[in-house]
């Protein structure tokens, strides 16, 4: 028996989720409701007596100035639906938690031998005159997500008003009957092996799958196994952990693979994009920089390290979690984050963390075709990714300081969510370099944070595959921020108290990644799966070896070290266990109990996967060009590009994000006279003493990948620098991460172009080479997401290729940083770089849904000159505002500076360095790489253009202090006359939900 | 010899400004700062009498799952010292007997409010008589804001301070009295310390200025004594000029105006009247 308590808000106080739920139930769903209240509901388990009861909604349940509750009997009365939202049994339910481990506390020694625990849900009470349909509509197409929570809805004429509704516990009805099964590969053939892989999820071709056969066959390993109780059948548990290991996502098969491509005129043999062109191009500039080498740690580990000054330095790591977050846009997304920030944490012997970054990639909000089946509606996934991200960043204390949201109609089948993170490491401790890792044999490995159950089982299998009608549930996950942030606090302590030797994070995998990853530094380990805290009983072997639960890092600690560590995990309330030891054995040895479960080499398990061979066809699309003339007034033109997704203010989700905890921001995300301008990249100071700054930026484009992602590529390493050195970074002291999120390259039946996209992955492979050794700013880490396709019946979409840039760098004083809006009247407006024409796949060709030919594309050694000759005159304080010149191109970069200072500006067209078509509309939106908007006191005019002589600039007009924003065009005459007020309105607008 | 500040900057269980909390501290010159991790004080290691200055960062204390701080306020008023009979909540109230200072800042004001430690209008420092709640544009956020402080008040905190400019960063902020009644008492007294206001220093009613739709404008209140104080924004987040979000446009003094409020706590505990 459970007990229900509820608890909702007192006569006259005001409902805040209510009103925000009524608001989404018009703007998103079309439907008029007059009001929406909403109650807490607390479903106990534990046999509490009525005074326990009362006492824990008395208390820690509700809040008595404001709330009233209810205990076994309904607080819901006038309403016309009512619609109760609770998890699925097994779903992360964090507020449970809380409120368990608040009642125990409150019960202290009296909860004696009761297991007590907490389930929640929520009703919402709706009054309006709606349809069943509807109301069915509003819970399971806005409040509830079937995959992980169950609804009820109930018309208030069914609703006993006495009884309310029964305490229903969602409890996992799992028994521990744990079972391992045998299988014999021997005898099974191509089909039969296909059918293994697909109906266990391995997501294992068949080329990999008879490798794993053959290894089964080989004498001498089957005579190691005997010795331990197996033989010549593989395990489940094995079987389940070389899915994990070999999966794309761990393994990076195609970026692995032998790629044979051609353009047409030349041919080329590729042996691993990887190591040919992203860490070859990153051994080539640590070479060239020599002693100014900054590169600490590369490609080894969860996330890159370089030197930030002497004694400290800094750790970044991008991630995506895309897959998930088509599935459950919060969940996905709060798991995202939360997911990443422990990449930096268990990079090296860990990193305290400094800022988050977010890219999100969507389908329009306001998305108005038919959806396909299991696609979640893009302002559906839009606001559920936000909150998810929101929720996993400010809770964990993290600042968010940059970002961007991209839009274009591909991401409809698959969201992308790119989370990012940087932490800071001193660069010794006790006595050691911390960016390496060492275990010794014999080291106890030691499991802490979360406990695991079902949740994210698949995880890393399923995000190598495309989204279809099977689709793991259990690949879902919840993270639970404070569970990390205890864990996190409790990590750093024994960090500083040299209480382990070695840490990396539980992601993708489970602990058959996490620990069979480790055990590569010793040669081996032995752990036993029957030690591992599950949430709930019922788990089998293989799963909790591949469970994906969250909050979990796993450790290598020296055995006299052992009791330490265990103490002060206790101490500070984190759950640690020991699992097992690192060995030199040479094998991955799993046991449950005393039975081995798991017996692989460990040179199979990580090197034994068979290269793939594929090839890549190039062939230069050829859009048509658009026709449309040039608009006689470009005042509409200009409301309509600032109006568009990609250019207008994403300020309502910047402020949901905490950008300033930790109390080193320097640059905000939202900048200028009335804070609401937007800023080209974050400085945030992470020694509150120093006034040295980490600058972070990012560039992505990926509507040029529509033209050549190779280009796409190149601007999108410029964009990323440019941002940077906008805002002040120095550009020799800038490190990369490149993050592809790609569609499905491999040729198959499903993917018959598959040889084209995988040229266009060549192709953007050979600029990250070209493109980071020019600039000399090397790729430190990053990853690669290559399934971003949906495919249900007859509907495929894929994504555009896109990727995400993001740089790291420094400023050594912060009080030299730049913004980007306009400071002064008078100051004078100069456009660095000279414009081409150059609008293919530019957003003013989107607004006149055309794509064009002429991508942009970047000359590196001018843009070298640029960012050195602006560094120096912003070093020189020359500089009153910089920003750069992107979606949109000058006209855009030259509104927002303005109106970011609330001041008008003058410019004559004649005057911007031009080559192209002689048109108003090509001059204002080509997007151009490796341009700024500057503007500077007339005073420092000479010497600014000292220091930048040798570059293509000019001055270009003037601030104006009268609001007004007015362009002279080329033949003269005025071609654009509007109040800032006015434009800085069409730009906030459109997403300001 | 001046009396030694002794700050103890609390954390643990989802706090997350302590470090420039003791930044803060740190800048305004206390003798002694120590972060201090809530476990260590349950399990005796550390004691709050050794301190006088008790900071209670920003931050989300058990996730918030409560509602803000109130599964924080739980585990002061019920958790036990390891291997003693004493409880927490006595240590506290000890320490708010000594008459010595403590500061409650975001999650550690809507600490301070759920406990009962602020307002305390009948010297009960364990009976909630008002709330920190959703903000009523039921979203988290995070903006400047300016605030006007009443001189007429007793808080120790804001002595000398007329206006100034902090971040608000939080979901749960807007200020509820239980009552009329309360929030009369609360006003009569002077323990409305700090009050959002519009850039011309009018009384900010309206959102944006007064960003939750807190009552009559309450972003910060004290006890009778002055010497507990509570407030929403962020005075530790604006410690150097940089800080601000107009730095580059403006000129600034080097010193952020958050760091007021810890020189004055630290002049009072250094002063004849603590």
């Amino acid at each position: 028996m459970a007990d229900r308590v509820e608890v909702g808000f007192k006569e006259g106080i005001r409902d805040a989720l209510g009103e925000k739920t009524k608001k989404r139930i018009t703007d998103n769903l079309a439907l008029a409701v007059a009001k929406v209240a909403t109650i807490e509901v607390y479903t106990i388990a534990g046999e509490l007596s009525a005074a326990e009861l009362q006492e824990a909604a008395v208390g820690p349940l509700s809040d008595p100035v404001i709330q009233e509750f209810s205990i076994n009997r309904p607080l819901a009365k006038s309403f016309d639906w009512l619609i109760e939202v609770g998890f699925r049994p097994g779903v992360t339910d964090n507020v449970g938690k809380t409120a368990r481990e608040a009642i125990a506390l409150l019960l202290g020694e009296n909860t004696g031998e009761r297991k007590i625990a907490v389930y929640t849900s929520r009703q919402y009470l709706i009054s309006g005159k709606i349809s069943q349909t509807d109301a069915g509509k509003i819970a399971a197409g806005l409040l509830a997500n079937d995959l992980i929570e169950r609804h009820q809805v109930i018309a208030a004429g069914d609703f006993d008003l006495n009884c309310g509704l029964p305490a229903f516990v969602p409890q996992v009805m799992g028994k521990d009957e744990p079972q391992v099964t045998h299988i014999n590969l021997a005898e099974v053939d191509a089909q039969g092996l296909l059918k293994i892989s697909q109906e266990k999820l391995l997501a294992l071709n068949l080329e990999e799958m008879q490798a794993i056969q053959a290894y089964y066959q080989n004498p001498a390993v089957i005579k190691a196994r005997k010795k331990f109780g197996l033989d010549e059948n593989t395990t489940d548990v094995e079987l389940e952990c070389l899915g994990q290991t070999w999966s794309e996502h761990c393994k990076h098969k195609i970026f692995n693979s032998k790629i044979e491509y051609t353009d047409g005129r030349s041919k080329l043999k590729i042996d691993s994009l990887f190591k040919k062109y992203i860490k070859g191009s990153t051994a080539k500039i640590r070479k060239t920089k020599g002693k100014k080498d900054f590169c600490l740690s590369v490609f080894v580990d969860n996330a890159g390290i370089i030197k930030f000054n002497d004694d400290h330095n800094l750790v970044f790591k991008v991630e995506t979690h895309n897959s998930p977050s088509a599935l459950d846009p919060y969940g996905g997304a709060l798991t995202g984050i939360v997911g990443v920030n422990r990449d930096p944490f268990g990079t090296g012997i860990g990193a305290k963390l400094i800022f988050n970054t977010d890219v999100f990639c969507f389908a329009s909000p306001f998305y108005k075709k038919k959806l396909p089946p299991r696609i979640l509606h893009p302002r559906r996934i839009y606001e559920g990714v936000r909150e998810g991200v929101e929720h996993g960043g400010n809770k964990s204390g993290i600042p968010t300081i940059n970002g961007s949201l991209v839009f274009d109609e591909r991401y409809l089948g698959k969201p992308l969510v790119y989370c990012g993170t940087a932490g800071i490491m001193p660069a010794r401790l006790n006595g050691k370099p911390t960016h390496t890792k060492e275990i010794k044999p014999g080291d106890v490995i030691i499991m802490t944070g979360g406990r695991i159950g079902k949740d994210g089982i698949h995880g890393a299998t399923f995000s190598s595959e495309e989204l279809h009608e099977g689709s793991p549930v259990t690949a879902v996950q919840i993270g639970d921020p404070i569970t990390q942030k205890k864990m996190t606090d409790f990590l750093l302590v024994a960090r500083n108290r040299g209480f382990y030797r070695a840490i990396t994070d539980n992601g993708a995998g489970g602990l058959s990644s996490s620990v069979g990853e480790m055990a590569t530094y010793s040669g081996g380990c032995e752990i036993d799966l029957s030690l591992a805290p599950l949430k709930y009983a019922g788990l089998q072997p293989w799963e909790i070896l591949v469970s994906e639960a969250q909050e979990r890092m796993s450790l290598a600690v020296d055995p006299k070290k052992v009791d330490q560590f265990m103490a002060l995990a206790r101490k500070m309330g984190v759950e640690a266990t020991a699992m097992g030891k690192f060995t030199k054995s040479g094998i991955f040895h799993a046991r449950f109990g005393e039975k081995t479960v798991a017996y692989l080499n460990m040179d199979f398990l990580h090197d034994g996967v068979p290269q793939m061979k594929l090839t890549a066809k190039w062939k230069a699309p050829k859009n048509a060009e658009p026709t449309f003339a040039e608009p006689a007034n470009l005042n509409k033109a200009f409301i309509r590009m600032l109006s568009r997704l990609n250019i207008c203010s994403k300020e309502a989700v910047v402020r949901q994000y905490d950008h300033e905890v930790q109390g080193g921001s320097v640059i905000k995300p939202m900048v200028g006279v009335q804070n609401d301008g937007p800023s080209d990249a974050g400085i945030v100071r992470p020694l509150l003493d120093s006034m040295e700054g980490v600058v972070v930026a990012h560039g992505i484009c990926p509507r040029y990948s529509d033209i050549d992602a190779y280009h796409m590529t190149a601007c999108a390493i410029d964009e990323a620098i440019r941002n940077a050195v906008a805002v002040g970074a120095d550009l020799d002291h800038l490190a990369g991460l490149d993050n592809f999120c790609w569609c499905d390259p491999v040729k198959s039946n499903k993917t018959p172009d598959g040889e084209y996209k995988l040229a266009q992955l060549v192709r953007s492979n050979m600029a990250i080479y070209d493109y980071t050794t020019a600039f000399g700013v090397p790729c430190i880490s990053g990853k690669d997401s290559m399934k971003n396709d949906y495919a249900i019946g007859l509907t495929k979409i894929s994504v555009p290729p896109t990727l995400l840039y993001s740089v790291i760098g420094k400023i050594k004083d912060v009080r030299k940083a730049v913004t980007m809006d306009a400071k002064r009247p008078q100051d004078l407006v100069y456009v660095i770089g000279e414009t081409l024409e150059e609008l293919g796949g530019s957003e003013w060709f989107a607004e006149h849904k055309a794509i064009g030919n002429k991508v942009p594309q970047v000359d590196v050694k001018k843009a070298i000159k640029k960012y050195r000759a602006l560094h120096k005159a912003i070093q020189s304080g020359l500089i009153a505002s910089c920003h750069d010149c992107s979606d949109g191109g000058l006209g855009i970069a030259l509104i927002e500076t303005a109106f970011a200072g609330g001041l008008g500006m003058n410019i004559d067209l004649k005057d911007v360095p031009y080559r192209g078509k002689k048109r108003n509309d090509y001059i204002l939106f080509s997007e151009t790489a490796s341009r700024f908007v500057v503007t500077i006191h007339p005073k420092d005019q000479g010497r600014f253009e000292k220091i930048m002589d040798g570059s293509v600039l000019n001055e270009i007009g003037f601030v104006a202090g009268d609001g007004l924003f007015q362009i002279t065009g080329l033949n003269g005459k005025s071609i654009m006359k509007e109040k800032i007020s006015n434009l800085k309105e069409a730009w906030q607008k459109p997403l300001n939900f | 010899m001046a009396r030694k500040v002794k700050a103890i900057v609390l954390t643990g269980n989802g706090t997350n400004c302590e470090m420039e909390m003791a930044h803060a501290c740190k800048l305004a010159c206390a003798d002694q700062i120590d972060i201090v991790h809530i476990s260590e004080l349950l399990f005796g290691e550390k004691r709050l009498s050794d301190y006088n200055f008790l900071n209670l960062p920003g931050g989300f204390l058990d996730g918030d799952d409560l509602g803000s701080a109130k599964a924080g306020a739980n585990r002061f008023l019920h958790a036990r010292i390891a291997g003693s009979s004493e409880m927490l909540i006595e240590d506290l109230l000890k320490f708010v007997a000594d008459g010595k200072l403590i500061l409650g800042i975001c999650n550690g004001f809507q600490l301070m409010v759920k406990l009962g430690l602020l307002p305390a209008l009948t010297g009960n420092f364990t009976k909630q008589s008002t709330t920190l709640t959703f903000n009523d544009s039921g979203r988290f956020e995070d903006r400047w804001v300016y605030l006007k402080a009443n001189d007429q008040s007793p808080c120790v905190f804001t002595r000398g301070i007329d206006t100034v400019y902090y971040p608000v960063r939080h979901g749960e902020g807007k200020f509820v009295p239980e009552s009329a009644a309360i929030l009369k008492e609360i006003e009569k007294k002077n323990l409305v310390a700090l009050r959002y206001c519009e850039p011309t220093r009018a009384i900010a009613m309206d959102y944006p200025a007064n960003p939750n739709g807190s009552t009559n404008a309450i972003a910060g209140i004290c006890n009778e004594t002055g010497r507990l104080f509570g407030l929403m924004p962020h005075p530790e987040a604006f410690l150097h000029r940089t800080n601000h979000p107009r730095w580059t446009r403006e000129t600034l003094p080097e010193e952020g105006q958050g760091l007021a409020i810890f020189q004055n706590a630290i002049s009072f505990i250094r002063g004849k009247d603590f």
